[in-house]
């Protein structure tokens, strides 16, 4: 019925003596049958003594309400020789607890600290999914992710070199790795579990993680001995707050060899008198991504917060308009602003606007219909007249690769408004529409020079369009390459620009406006919302 | 919103210059004890600043005639062999206030040194000038300026302390005119 075999007897019996619980004695035989570690854990312990005791004519059911802890003292007495290699084992600790107690609750195993016991119940998915429940996170499956003490490495450690001595003695060739493992275990049992409270499956892909630390403080000193015996493992890190991280634990324990590990660890290692306590429970979901195009109406209104030596130089930012309904309505912990290019606080953008994508982290909700999306985006639209956004939807990580790709290879569309020291006339800048690809030189322009590296970069003007407003103003329609500073083509930047509006008019020129006509970007996909 | 003409008149009353919008002025009378050859400092708000002549400097008066521009500034020392490499301007010639720029000689046989003026490192130097001396005199607070130099950021408020504003630099051209007079 428990699927051990005859041959698993005397480690099982050995395992019970250890103090471990029958899950963990079911790992270290072997045992792959799913099922079998999801029954209910009275009828396990009392059918791991039927089997363990067959040889015998006592009756199973009595065998069944001891706890193991009597079980293992009774054993002890019996093969005191075969149980005991180091010599180390102290029966007297256990002797002293008081048998009432042991009666209500099964003792706490000595390999898993009661992880495969109590917190694999029940009660236990209960409260966590109580946790989940009041957390408003909304989700189709769920991925659990567990943490364990460090110590437990250890005290499996312990449990395998017993078990790896009894095989060798029965010709047994088993590794390590071939054990099942605790977390998988915990799982097998767990995820039924959790889908019987939450009503949704189990998925590895899944975005909504549960994750779960676990801690034992009463046996955190019982990795201490490794940093002596394993120095090298144990460097310390910024970052953590211990040197016990469980993968410098585990390294140690595949470094140190078994007499070592003997000399320093009590094995059996005492009883603990309480079961682990989950000391974290953590929903997160993973990051969604909405993404759409924005006009900007203003010419005081910086893209991204405007802020110099921790001042905040203007009242808000195209970035902060938007994402604040988009938090509000998906409920995440924080955002991430990325767009096609950027314009300066004062420059428009008008058309049909600039692709920007945002990065929800840790949403609360991920899912939204598309009237609810309709609905979001006029919400943003009602709250602002600097900010228009159209085409919102949710979209890909992936996706947002075609909003960076080929940047400078894409063409923008500008409008500018230029002024003229001297009085012009038509005739004077008509020369400017018949000039067709146009290649500049530009110097880093002196404004960003501080923080980019100084470089002469050829750019591109495929065409220009010239509307005379008087004699000392026109506009003019520019078509360039993506990346082409229009501000310094037009003033010169110290005549780093070269040509500039004034080396080809012959006449200092400044701007006095400048608006982004188009981006040509075809992504996001356009939606018919009109 | 508007994207017809009808805000023209506005944006169009007038607009100070690029310069003007960007940076503020600051000035050297004097340049190294030597009389009238008064430098001005361009700062960006960025910190970035730009090194050009100011209006009493000799080389701008009338009559003055430039022959040649020289970055060579001492035998083993060019001011053309600075480079500067990634966002951390690596390699840059780093100036004190009293470092030479370049030296300018005129057809009368003067000679004038250009001092940086202010600590930092030197980003580029205005080679156009080297071709073109008339932009110095033509236009020199904008493609006539001398050098870039970038201060350190925590100097960058420092740097200006021992120059001049342009009110103070008013008073001081008022009171020299005075006492020629
Ligand atoms: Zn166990």
């Amino acid at each position: 019925m428990i699927e051990l075999a005859e041959k698993d007897k005397s480690i099982a019996q050995m395992l019970l003596n250890f103090g471990a619980c029958p899950r963990c004695i079911f790992r270290f035989c072997r045992v792959e049958l799913q099922a079998l570690y999801r029954r209910p854990y009275k009828e396990l312990l009392c059918e791991l003594h039927t089997f363990l005791q067959s040889n015998n004519n006592e009756s199973p059911c009595e065998m069944a309400q001891p706890p193991c802890k009597r079980i293992r003292l009774e054993s002890t007495k019996e093969d005191t020789e075969e149980q005991t290699p180091n010599g180390s084992h102290q029966p007297t600790n256990a002797e002293k607890d008081g048998a009432a107690e042991e009666n209500l609750r099964p003792a706490v195993c000595n390999v898993c600290l009661g992880i495969l016991q109590e917190l694999c119940e029940t009660d236990f998915v209960k409260a966590v999914c109580q946790k989940i429940n009041s957390s408003e996170y909304q989700f189709s499956s769920f991925v659990f992710s567990v943490s364990f003490p460090p110590q437990l490495s250890v005290r499996e450690h312990a449990a395998w070199l017993l078990v790896k001595e009894e095989m060798r003695k029965q010709d047994l060739l088993v590794e390590k790795d071939d054990l099942v493992q605790l977390k998988e275990a915990y799982k097998w049992i767990i995820h039924p579990l959790f889908l019987e409270e939450l009503g949704v499956p189990a998925d590895g892909k899944s975005l909504f993680e549960v994750s779960v630390v676990f801690a034992h403080p009463e046996t955190d000193e019982d990795c201490h001995f490794l940093a002596v015996a394993c120095r090298s493992c144990f460097k310390p890190a910024k970052n953590k707050q211990s040197v016990f991280t469980r993968m410098a634990v585990v390294k140690a324990l595949e470094l140190i060899d078994d007499d070592d590990f003997h000399k320093n660890f009590q094995c059996p290692p005492s009883s603990p008198k309480t079961p682990c306590t989950a000391v974290d429970i953590q929903c997160t979901n993973g990051a969604i991504f909405v993404a759409g195009r924005y006009n900007k109406y203003s010419r005081t209104l910086p893209q991204t917060p405007w802020i110099i030596d921790g001042e905040r130089k203007m009242e808000s930012s195209v970035e902060e308009l938007i994402s604040e309904h988009l938090m509000a309505t998906f409920k995440a912990d924080s955002f991430n602003f990325s767009s096609s290019g950027r314009e300066d606080v004062d420059v428009r953008t008008l058309g049909n606007g600039r692709p920007f994508a945002i990065e929800l982290v840790n949403p609360r909700r991920v899912h939204l219909a598309a009237d609810e999306m309709k609905a979001l985006q006029q919400t943003i639209n009602n709250s602002s007249d600097k900010v228009q956004v159209r085409d919102l939807q949710i979209v890909t990580r992936e996706a947002i690769g075609h909003m960076k790709e080929g940047e400078e290879g894409k063409t923008k569309s500008y409008s500018a408004l230029i002024w003229t020291e001297k009085e012009i006339q038509k005739e004077d800048i008509a020369i400017l529409d018949s000039m067709k690809e146009l290649k500049l030189d530009q110097k880093t322009p002196l404004r960003v020079l501080h923080r980019r590296p100084l470089a002469v970069r050829v750019r591109v003007i495929h065409t220009m369009h010239s509307e005379y407003i008087d004699e000392h103003h026109f506009r003019l329609h520019l078509k360039t390459q993506a990346g082409t500073y229009i501000k310094e083509f037009v003033h010169g930047d110290f005549g780093r620009t070269k040509p500039n509006m004034g080396s080809l008019l012959g006449m200092t020129a400044d701007i006095l406006e400048l608006d982004v006509e188009s981006v040509d970007v075809d992504w996001p996909p356009a939606l018919d919302n009109e | 919103m508007a994207e017809d003409g009808s805000e023209r008149p506005a944006v169009m009353a007038t607009v100070p210059g690029v310069t003007e919008r960007y940076f503020t002025r600051w000035y050297k009378p004097d340049a190294k004890g030597n009389p009238c050859e008064d430098h001005c400092i361009l700062q960006h708000s960025n910190r970035i600043c730009v090194i050009t002549l100011a209006d009493a400097h000799p080389l701008l008066q009338k009559g003055k005639a430039i022959e040649r521009i020289s970055y060579q500034i001492s035998a083993n020392c060019s001011r053309l062999q600075n480079k500067v490499s990634g966002k951390s301007k690596r390699g840059a010639q780093f100036l004190t206030e009293l470092a030479p720029l370049c030296r300018i000689f005129c057809s009368d046989g003067e000679e004038y040194t250009i001092y940086s003026c202010i600590r930092g490192r030197l980003i580029e130097v205005n080679e156009s000038i080297l071709d073109n001396p008339s932009l110095l005199q033509q236009k020199p607070y904008s493609e006539g300026y001398i050098a870039v130099v970038l201060p350190k950021f925590e100097e960058s408020k420092s740097v200006t302390q021992g120059l001049l504003t342009r009110k103070e630099y008013e008073e001081v051209l008022s009171k020299r005119f005075n006492c020629t007079l």
